[in-house]
Protein backbone atom coordinates (compact mmCIF):
# COMPACT_ATOMS: atom_id res chain seq x y z
CA UNK A 1 0.00 0.00 0.00
CA UNK A 2 1.45 3.15 -1.05
CA UNK A 3 -0.15 5.36 1.24
CA UNK A 4 0.87 3.43 4.37
CA UNK A 5 4.32 3.37 3.86
CA UNK A 6 5.50 7.14 4.88
CA UNK A 7 3.49 7.13 7.74
CA UNK A 8 1.99 3.81 9.87
CA UNK A 9 -1.53 4.04 9.69
CA UNK A 10 -3.71 3.86 12.99
CA UNK A 11 -6.96 3.80 14.17
CA UNK A 12 -8.29 3.83 18.12
CA UNK A 13 -11.44 4.70 19.70
CA UNK A 14 -11.26 5.99 23.53
CA UNK A 15 -14.97 5.72 25.40
CA UNK A 16 -16.37 6.17 22.50
CA UNK A 17 -20.29 6.31 22.68
CA UNK A 18 -22.84 6.51 19.79
CA UNK A 19 -26.49 7.22 19.76
CA UNK A 20 -28.90 7.73 16.76
CA UNK A 21 -31.82 9.81 17.47
CA UNK A 22 -32.48 9.94 21.47
CA UNK A 23 -30.99 6.60 21.54
CA UNK A 24 -27.53 5.65 22.87
CA UNK A 25 -26.15 2.40 20.68
CA UNK A 26 -23.26 1.83 23.22
CA UNK A 27 -20.85 3.45 25.02
CA UNK A 28 -17.28 3.10 26.64
CA UNK A 29 -16.01 1.58 23.35
CA UNK A 30 -12.44 1.74 23.08
CA UNK A 31 -9.67 -0.70 20.98
CA UNK A 32 -6.35 0.31 19.02
CA UNK A 33 -5.86 -0.92 15.42
CA UNK A 34 -2.56 -0.64 13.97
CA UNK A 35 -0.62 -1.14 10.36
CA UNK A 36 -1.79 -5.24 9.40
CA UNK A 37 -4.42 -5.47 11.80
CA UNK A 38 -7.79 -6.58 10.81
CA UNK A 39 -10.70 -6.80 13.39
CA UNK A 40 -14.26 -8.23 12.86
CA UNK A 41 -17.69 -6.71 14.46
CA UNK A 42 -20.61 -8.36 15.41
CA UNK A 43 -23.73 -7.12 16.33
CA UNK A 44 -27.36 -7.82 15.85
CA UNK A 45 -29.40 -4.88 12.97
CA UNK A 46 -29.86 -1.92 15.10
CA UNK A 47 -26.74 -2.78 17.18
CA UNK A 48 -25.04 0.32 15.79
CA UNK A 49 -22.39 -1.56 13.63
CA UNK A 50 -23.00 1.36 10.54
CA UNK A 51 -23.09 4.41 12.54
CA UNK A 52 -20.08 3.24 14.51
CA UNK A 53 -18.21 2.73 10.93
CA UNK A 54 -19.13 6.04 10.15
CA UNK A 55 -18.23 7.80 13.19
CA UNK A 56 -14.98 6.03 12.88
CA UNK A 57 -14.92 7.74 9.32
CA UNK A 58 -15.52 10.76 10.26
CA UNK A 59 -18.95 11.19 8.39
CA UNK A 60 -20.46 11.74 12.38
CA UNK A 61 -19.82 13.05 15.11
CA UNK A 62 -19.44 10.85 18.94
CA UNK A 63 -21.61 11.32 21.24
CA UNK A 64 -18.78 10.77 23.58
CA UNK A 65 -15.13 10.02 23.60
CA UNK A 66 -12.68 10.34 20.52
CA UNK A 67 -11.57 8.77 17.49
CA UNK A 68 -8.02 9.00 16.55
CA UNK A 69 -7.15 7.82 13.03
CA UNK A 70 -4.10 8.35 11.06
CA UNK A 71 -4.11 7.64 7.33
CA UNK A 72 -7.88 8.23 4.83
CA UNK A 73 -10.67 5.93 5.12
CA UNK A 74 -12.29 3.99 2.89
CA UNK A 75 -15.80 3.03 3.71
CA UNK A 76 -17.82 0.35 1.88
CA UNK A 77 -21.39 1.15 2.94
CA UNK A 78 -24.78 0.57 1.60
CA UNK A 79 -24.37 3.55 -0.18
CA UNK A 80 -21.64 3.26 -2.83
CA UNK A 81 -21.87 6.58 -4.52
CA UNK A 82 -22.33 4.66 -8.25
CA UNK A 83 -24.59 6.52 -10.43
CA UNK A 84 -27.14 4.29 -11.22
CA UNK A 85 -28.01 5.61 -14.47
CA UNK A 86 -24.44 5.61 -16.00
CA UNK A 87 -22.34 2.23 -17.25
CA UNK A 88 -20.43 0.74 -15.15
CA UNK A 89 -17.18 1.94 -16.35
CA UNK A 90 -18.20 5.63 -16.43
CA UNK A 91 -19.49 5.71 -12.91
CA UNK A 92 -16.47 4.04 -11.60
CA UNK A 93 -14.59 6.18 -14.08
CA UNK A 94 -15.54 9.43 -11.83
CA UNK A 95 -14.31 8.04 -8.38
CA UNK A 96 -11.38 6.36 -10.14
CA UNK A 97 -10.35 10.21 -11.78
CA UNK A 98 -10.63 11.33 -8.25
CA UNK A 99 -8.33 8.74 -6.76
CA UNK A 100 -5.95 9.21 -9.97
CA UNK A 101 -5.94 4.92 -10.68
CA UNK A 102 -4.03 4.26 -13.84
CA UNK A 103 -4.82 0.63 -13.55
CA UNK A 104 -8.78 0.84 -13.82
CA UNK A 105 -8.69 -2.23 -15.93
CA UNK A 106 -7.00 -4.27 -13.40
CA UNK A 107 -9.01 -3.56 -10.68
CA UNK A 108 -12.14 -4.68 -12.52
CA UNK A 109 -10.36 -7.70 -13.51
CA UNK A 110 -9.87 -8.93 -10.28
CA UNK A 111 -13.01 -7.83 -9.50
CA UNK A 112 -14.65 -9.92 -12.35
CA UNK A 113 -16.78 -6.65 -13.65
CA UNK A 114 -14.90 -6.58 -17.27
CA UNK A 115 -18.08 -7.95 -18.82
CA UNK A 116 -20.26 -5.73 -16.70
CA UNK A 117 -18.65 -2.29 -18.22
CA UNK A 118 -21.39 -1.42 -20.22
CA UNK A 119 -24.31 -2.55 -17.93
CA UNK A 120 -25.88 0.69 -15.95
CA UNK A 121 -25.61 0.36 -12.32
CA UNK A 122 -28.68 -0.30 -11.86
CA UNK A 123 -29.44 -3.29 -13.37
CA UNK A 124 -26.33 -4.69 -11.49
CA UNK A 125 -27.40 -7.22 -8.85
CA UNK A 126 -26.87 -7.04 -5.77
CA UNK A 127 -23.70 -8.75 -5.40
CA UNK A 128 -22.30 -7.61 -8.61
CA UNK A 129 -23.22 -3.56 -6.97
CA UNK A 130 -21.13 -4.70 -4.00
CA UNK A 131 -17.97 -6.28 -6.05
CA UNK A 132 -18.20 -2.96 -7.85
CA UNK A 133 -18.70 -0.66 -5.00
CA UNK A 134 -15.09 -2.92 -4.05
CA UNK A 135 -13.63 -1.39 -6.91
CA UNK A 136 -13.84 2.13 -6.13
CA UNK A 137 -12.58 0.81 -2.61
CA UNK A 138 -9.65 -0.53 -4.07
CA UNK A 139 -9.22 2.49 -6.60
CA UNK A 140 -9.02 5.10 -3.28
CA UNK A 141 -5.90 3.08 -1.99
CA UNK A 142 -6.87 4.18 1.76
CA UNK A 143 -5.19 2.70 4.26
CA UNK A 144 -7.90 1.97 6.64
CA UNK A 145 -10.94 -0.27 5.42
CA UNK A 146 -14.14 0.13 7.08
CA UNK A 147 -16.55 -2.66 5.56
CA UNK A 148 -20.39 -2.03 6.59
CA UNK A 149 -21.62 -5.89 5.82
CA UNK A 150 -18.96 -6.55 2.62
CA UNK A 151 -20.26 -10.03 2.40
CA UNK A 152 -24.21 -9.28 1.71
CA UNK A 153 -25.20 -10.59 -1.22
CA UNK A 154 -22.42 -12.08 -2.08
CA UNK A 155 -21.95 -16.20 -3.78
CA UNK A 156 -19.21 -18.29 -2.23
CA UNK A 157 -16.25 -17.27 -4.81
CA UNK A 158 -16.87 -13.38 -4.29
CA UNK A 159 -16.63 -13.94 -0.13
CA UNK A 160 -13.64 -16.11 -0.80
CA UNK A 161 -12.54 -12.65 -2.92
CA UNK A 162 -13.30 -10.03 -0.20
CA UNK A 163 -11.10 -12.40 2.43
CA UNK A 164 -8.36 -12.20 0.03
CA UNK A 165 -8.91 -8.37 -0.74
CA UNK A 166 -8.90 -8.31 2.89
CA UNK A 167 -6.05 -10.42 3.70
CA UNK A 168 -3.61 -8.38 0.76
CA UNK A 169 -4.33 -5.22 2.60
CA UNK A 170 -3.64 -6.03 5.72
CA UNK A 171 -0.42 -7.98 4.34
CA UNK A 172 0.67 -4.46 2.77
CA UNK A 173 0.37 -2.84 5.82
CA UNK A 174 -3.49 -1.61 5.84
CA UNK A 175 -6.07 -1.94 8.66
CA UNK A 176 -9.62 -3.51 7.98
CA UNK A 177 -12.53 -2.95 10.25
CA UNK A 178 -14.98 -5.25 8.92
CA UNK A 179 -18.85 -4.95 10.44
CA UNK A 180 -20.81 -8.39 8.96
CA UNK A 181 -22.81 -11.15 10.30
CA UNK A 182 -20.97 -13.80 8.36
CA UNK A 183 -17.98 -15.06 9.32
CA UNK A 184 -14.87 -14.50 7.46
CA UNK A 185 -11.57 -16.25 6.77
CA UNK A 186 -8.57 -13.94 7.62
CA UNK A 187 -5.89 -15.06 9.34
CA UNK A 188 -5.23 -13.50 13.11
CA UNK A 189 -8.63 -11.28 12.72
CA UNK A 190 -9.05 -10.18 15.90
CA UNK A 191 -12.93 -9.35 16.88
CA UNK A 192 -15.41 -7.94 19.20
CA UNK A 193 -19.15 -7.76 20.02
CA UNK A 194 -20.98 -4.32 19.63
CA UNK A 195 -23.21 -5.62 22.18
CA UNK A 196 -20.73 -5.72 24.75
CA UNK A 197 -21.11 -2.10 25.17
CA UNK A 198 -23.88 -1.69 24.95
CA UNK A 199 -25.70 0.70 28.06
CA UNK A 200 -28.05 -0.81 30.66
CA UNK A 201 -31.70 -0.39 30.15
CA UNK A 202 -31.74 2.94 32.49
CA UNK A 203 -28.81 4.41 30.44
CA UNK A 204 -30.62 4.01 27.15
CA UNK A 205 -32.66 7.60 27.35
CA UNK A 206 -29.46 9.92 27.27
CA UNK B 1 -10.18 17.42 -8.35
CA UNK B 2 -12.54 20.24 -8.85
CA UNK B 3 -12.56 20.12 -12.11
CA UNK B 4 -14.14 15.97 -11.70
CA UNK B 5 -16.78 17.03 -9.37
CA UNK B 6 -18.04 19.92 -12.05
CA UNK B 7 -17.84 17.41 -14.94
CA UNK B 8 -19.94 14.88 -13.56
CA UNK B 9 -22.33 17.91 -11.94
CA UNK B 10 -22.44 19.17 -15.53
CA UNK B 11 -23.49 15.65 -16.94
CA UNK B 12 -25.89 15.18 -14.27
CA UNK B 13 -27.68 18.59 -15.03
CA UNK B 14 -27.00 20.40 -18.26
CA UNK B 15 -27.95 17.62 -21.37
CA UNK B 16 -31.45 18.50 -22.72
CA UNK B 17 -33.69 16.04 -20.71
CA UNK B 18 -36.36 15.50 -18.71
CA UNK B 19 -33.90 15.21 -15.51
CA UNK B 20 -31.55 18.29 -16.77
CA UNK B 21 -32.29 21.45 -18.94
CA UNK B 22 -35.37 20.65 -20.91
CA UNK B 23 -37.80 20.96 -18.58
CA UNK B 24 -37.43 24.66 -17.17
CA UNK B 25 -37.52 25.72 -20.99
CA UNK B 26 -40.03 23.65 -21.80
CA UNK B 27 -41.91 25.28 -19.07
CA UNK B 28 -41.12 28.70 -19.40
CA UNK B 29 -41.45 28.95 -23.28
CA UNK B 30 -45.04 27.28 -22.71
CA UNK B 31 -45.65 29.70 -19.89
CA UNK B 32 -45.17 32.51 -23.36
CA UNK B 33 -47.21 30.15 -25.26
CA UNK B 34 -50.16 29.96 -23.50
CA UNK B 35 -50.18 33.89 -21.96
CA UNK B 36 -51.90 35.66 -25.30
CA UNK B 37 -54.48 32.66 -25.84
CA UNK B 38 -55.05 33.83 -22.19
CA UNK B 39 -55.33 37.65 -22.30
CA UNK B 40 -56.14 38.20 -26.10
CA UNK B 41 -53.97 39.17 -28.92
CA UNK B 42 -53.54 42.66 -28.38
CA UNK B 43 -49.85 43.87 -28.97
CA UNK B 44 -49.88 46.46 -26.82
CA UNK B 45 -51.26 44.65 -23.79
CA UNK B 46 -49.01 41.90 -24.50
CA UNK B 47 -45.54 44.17 -24.50
CA UNK B 48 -46.90 46.01 -21.41
CA UNK B 49 -47.31 42.70 -19.33
CA UNK B 50 -45.07 39.82 -20.91
CA UNK B 51 -41.85 41.20 -19.60
CA UNK B 52 -43.79 40.42 -16.01
CA UNK B 53 -45.48 37.11 -17.14
CA UNK B 54 -41.74 36.11 -18.20
CA UNK B 55 -39.87 37.03 -15.12
CA UNK B 56 -42.82 34.99 -13.52
CA UNK B 57 -42.28 31.71 -15.51
CA UNK B 58 -38.36 32.30 -14.71
CA UNK B 59 -39.37 31.78 -11.21
CA UNK B 60 -41.34 28.90 -11.49
CA UNK B 61 -39.07 27.73 -13.35
CA UNK B 62 -36.08 27.72 -11.45
CA UNK B 63 -38.65 25.11 -8.87
CA UNK B 64 -38.46 22.58 -11.53
CA UNK B 65 -35.31 21.46 -11.33
CA UNK B 66 -34.64 21.18 -7.45
CA UNK B 67 -36.24 17.59 -6.39
CA UNK B 68 -32.94 15.97 -7.86
CA UNK B 69 -29.89 19.00 -6.71
CA UNK B 70 -29.19 17.56 -3.83
CA UNK B 71 -31.09 14.53 -2.27
CA UNK B 72 -30.29 12.04 -4.78
CA UNK B 73 -26.57 12.35 -4.25
CA UNK B 74 -26.98 12.36 -0.52
CA UNK B 75 -29.24 9.29 -1.26
CA UNK B 76 -26.50 7.34 -3.38
CA UNK B 77 -23.91 8.52 -0.51
CA UNK B 78 -22.01 10.26 -3.04
CA UNK B 79 -21.18 13.23 -0.54
CA UNK B 80 -19.97 10.63 2.07
CA UNK B 81 -17.70 9.31 -0.28
CA UNK B 82 -16.74 12.75 -1.50
CA UNK B 83 -16.01 14.14 2.08
CA UNK B 84 -13.76 10.65 2.78
CA UNK B 85 -11.59 12.41 -0.13
CA UNK B 86 -11.17 15.41 2.14
CA UNK B 87 -13.54 17.65 -0.31
CA UNK B 88 -15.28 20.06 2.21
CA UNK B 89 -19.13 20.26 1.84
CA UNK B 90 -18.82 24.23 1.12
CA UNK B 91 -17.04 23.13 -2.17
CA UNK B 92 -19.27 20.23 -3.30
CA UNK B 93 -22.22 22.90 -3.04
CA UNK B 94 -20.17 25.92 -4.99
CA UNK B 95 -19.28 23.11 -7.37
CA UNK B 96 -23.20 22.50 -7.50
CA UNK B 97 -24.09 25.66 -7.82
CA UNK B 98 -22.05 26.85 -10.72
CA UNK B 99 -23.05 23.71 -12.71
CA UNK B 100 -26.77 24.57 -11.66
CA UNK B 101 -27.02 27.94 -12.93
CA UNK B 102 -25.10 26.94 -16.38
CA UNK B 103 -27.96 24.35 -16.45
CA UNK B 104 -30.58 26.31 -16.09
CA UNK B 105 -29.54 30.25 -16.18
CA UNK B 106 -28.34 30.21 -19.62
CA UNK B 107 -30.22 28.10 -21.27
CA UNK B 108 -33.42 30.12 -19.97
CA UNK B 109 -31.96 33.23 -21.54
CA UNK B 110 -31.91 31.59 -24.99
CA UNK B 111 -35.35 31.00 -24.92
CA UNK B 112 -35.83 33.98 -24.34
CA UNK B 113 -35.62 35.06 -27.53
CA UNK B 114 -38.53 32.92 -29.03
CA UNK B 115 -41.02 33.21 -25.47
CA UNK B 116 -40.05 37.41 -25.74
CA UNK B 117 -41.28 37.22 -29.91
CA UNK B 118 -44.41 35.54 -28.78
CA UNK B 119 -45.38 38.37 -26.67
CA UNK B 120 -44.30 41.08 -28.56
CA UNK B 121 -41.39 42.30 -26.34
CA UNK B 122 -39.23 44.03 -28.95
CA UNK B 123 -35.96 46.83 -27.92
CA UNK B 124 -35.23 48.29 -24.83
CA UNK B 125 -37.93 46.29 -22.46
CA UNK B 126 -36.45 42.89 -24.65
CA UNK B 127 -32.88 44.33 -23.25
CA UNK B 128 -34.33 45.14 -19.90
CA UNK B 129 -35.57 41.61 -19.48
CA UNK B 130 -32.77 39.79 -21.14
CA UNK B 131 -30.19 41.26 -19.34
CA UNK B 132 -32.59 41.30 -15.92
CA UNK B 133 -32.56 37.85 -16.03
CA UNK B 134 -28.95 37.40 -16.36
CA UNK B 135 -28.31 39.57 -13.40
CA UNK B 136 -31.56 37.38 -11.25
CA UNK B 137 -30.71 33.49 -12.15
CA UNK B 138 -27.74 33.45 -10.18
CA UNK B 139 -29.69 34.34 -7.48
CA UNK B 140 -32.62 32.67 -7.69
CA UNK B 141 -30.08 29.20 -8.58
CA UNK B 142 -28.44 30.21 -5.30
CA UNK B 143 -31.46 29.97 -3.38
CA UNK B 144 -32.57 26.84 -5.12
CA UNK B 145 -29.49 25.48 -3.80
CA UNK B 146 -30.12 26.34 -0.09
CA UNK B 147 -33.79 25.26 -0.44
CA UNK B 148 -32.98 22.10 -2.04
CA UNK B 149 -30.46 21.29 0.76
CA UNK B 150 -32.30 22.27 3.16
CA UNK B 151 -34.97 20.13 2.10
CA UNK B 152 -33.18 16.93 1.26
CA UNK B 153 -33.68 14.80 4.32
CA UNK B 154 -37.38 15.77 4.09
CA UNK B 155 -40.03 12.80 2.87
CA UNK B 156 -42.03 16.08 0.72
CA UNK B 157 -39.01 17.95 0.18
CA UNK B 158 -39.59 18.64 -3.56
CA UNK B 159 -43.43 20.14 -2.98
CA UNK B 160 -41.96 22.44 -0.06
CA UNK B 161 -39.14 23.83 -1.79
CA UNK B 162 -41.76 25.25 -4.11
CA UNK B 163 -43.70 27.26 -1.55
CA UNK B 164 -40.22 28.39 -0.16
CA UNK B 165 -38.29 29.35 -2.84
CA UNK B 166 -41.09 31.94 -3.96
CA UNK B 167 -41.50 34.62 -0.77
CA UNK B 168 -37.16 34.36 -0.88
CA UNK B 169 -37.17 35.35 -4.59
CA UNK B 170 -39.57 38.12 -4.33
CA UNK B 171 -36.89 40.76 -4.10
CA UNK B 172 -35.07 39.47 -7.44
CA UNK B 173 -38.81 39.61 -9.19
CA UNK B 174 -39.45 42.76 -7.61
CA UNK B 175 -36.59 44.48 -8.92
CA UNK B 176 -36.24 42.52 -11.83
CA UNK B 177 -39.64 43.15 -12.87
CA UNK B 178 -39.61 46.54 -11.96
CA UNK B 179 -36.84 47.90 -14.07
CA UNK B 180 -39.04 46.86 -17.29
CA UNK B 181 -42.22 48.61 -15.76
CA UNK B 182 -40.41 51.96 -15.07
CA UNK B 183 -37.86 51.43 -18.14
CA UNK B 184 -35.13 52.05 -15.22
CA UNK B 185 -31.50 49.94 -16.14
CA UNK B 186 -30.51 51.33 -12.37
CA UNK B 187 -33.02 48.41 -10.28
CA UNK B 188 -30.95 45.68 -12.53
CA UNK B 189 -27.93 46.88 -10.35
CA UNK B 190 -29.97 45.96 -7.12
CA UNK B 191 -30.57 42.51 -9.18
CA UNK B 192 -27.24 42.10 -9.56
CA UNK B 193 -26.14 42.47 -5.98
CA UNK B 194 -28.94 40.48 -4.36
CA UNK B 195 -27.33 37.52 -6.55
CA UNK B 196 -24.05 38.03 -5.14
CA UNK B 197 -25.03 38.12 -1.79
CA UNK B 198 -26.87 35.10 -2.24
CA UNK B 199 -24.37 33.66 -4.85
CA UNK B 200 -21.88 34.49 -2.03
CA UNK B 201 -23.65 32.72 1.09
CA UNK B 202 -25.30 29.72 -0.74
CA UNK B 203 -22.37 27.12 -0.57
CA UNK B 204 -22.10 27.49 3.48
CA UNK B 205 -25.87 27.40 3.83
CA UNK B 206 -26.16 24.57 1.70
CA UNK B 207 -22.82 23.19 3.13
CA UNK B 208 -23.60 23.44 6.40
CA UNK B 209 -27.28 21.83 5.26
CA UNK B 210 -25.93 18.75 3.89
CA UNK B 211 -23.44 18.17 6.87
CA UNK B 212 -26.25 18.47 9.32
CA UNK B 213 -27.91 15.63 7.42
CA UNK B 214 -24.63 13.71 7.16
CA UNK B 215 -24.22 13.54 11.07
CA UNK B 216 -27.97 13.27 11.69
Amino acid sequence: MQASRDHAPLLAAEGLACRRGARLLFRGLSFRLEGGAACHVTGANGAGKTTLLRTLAGLASPFAGSVTRAGAAGLLAERSGLDPELPLARALAFWFALDRVEDAGAIMARLRLAALAEVPVRYLSTGQHKRAALARLLGQRAPIWLLDEPLSGLDAASRALVSELVQAHCQGGGIALIASHQPLDVPGMTSFAIEDFAPAPQEEQA
Amino acid sequence: MIAALLRRDLAQFFPFTASGAALPVIFFIAVAMLYPFAVGPDAGLLARTGGGVLWIAALLAAVLPLDKLVARDIALGVFDQLRLRGVSEEAMMAVRLLAHWLSFGPPLMLATFPAAALLKLEGPAFDLLILGLAAGTPGLAAIGLIIAALTASLRAGAALSGLLLIPLALPILIFGAGALARQDAASLGFVGAISLLLVALAPFAAGAAIRAVREG
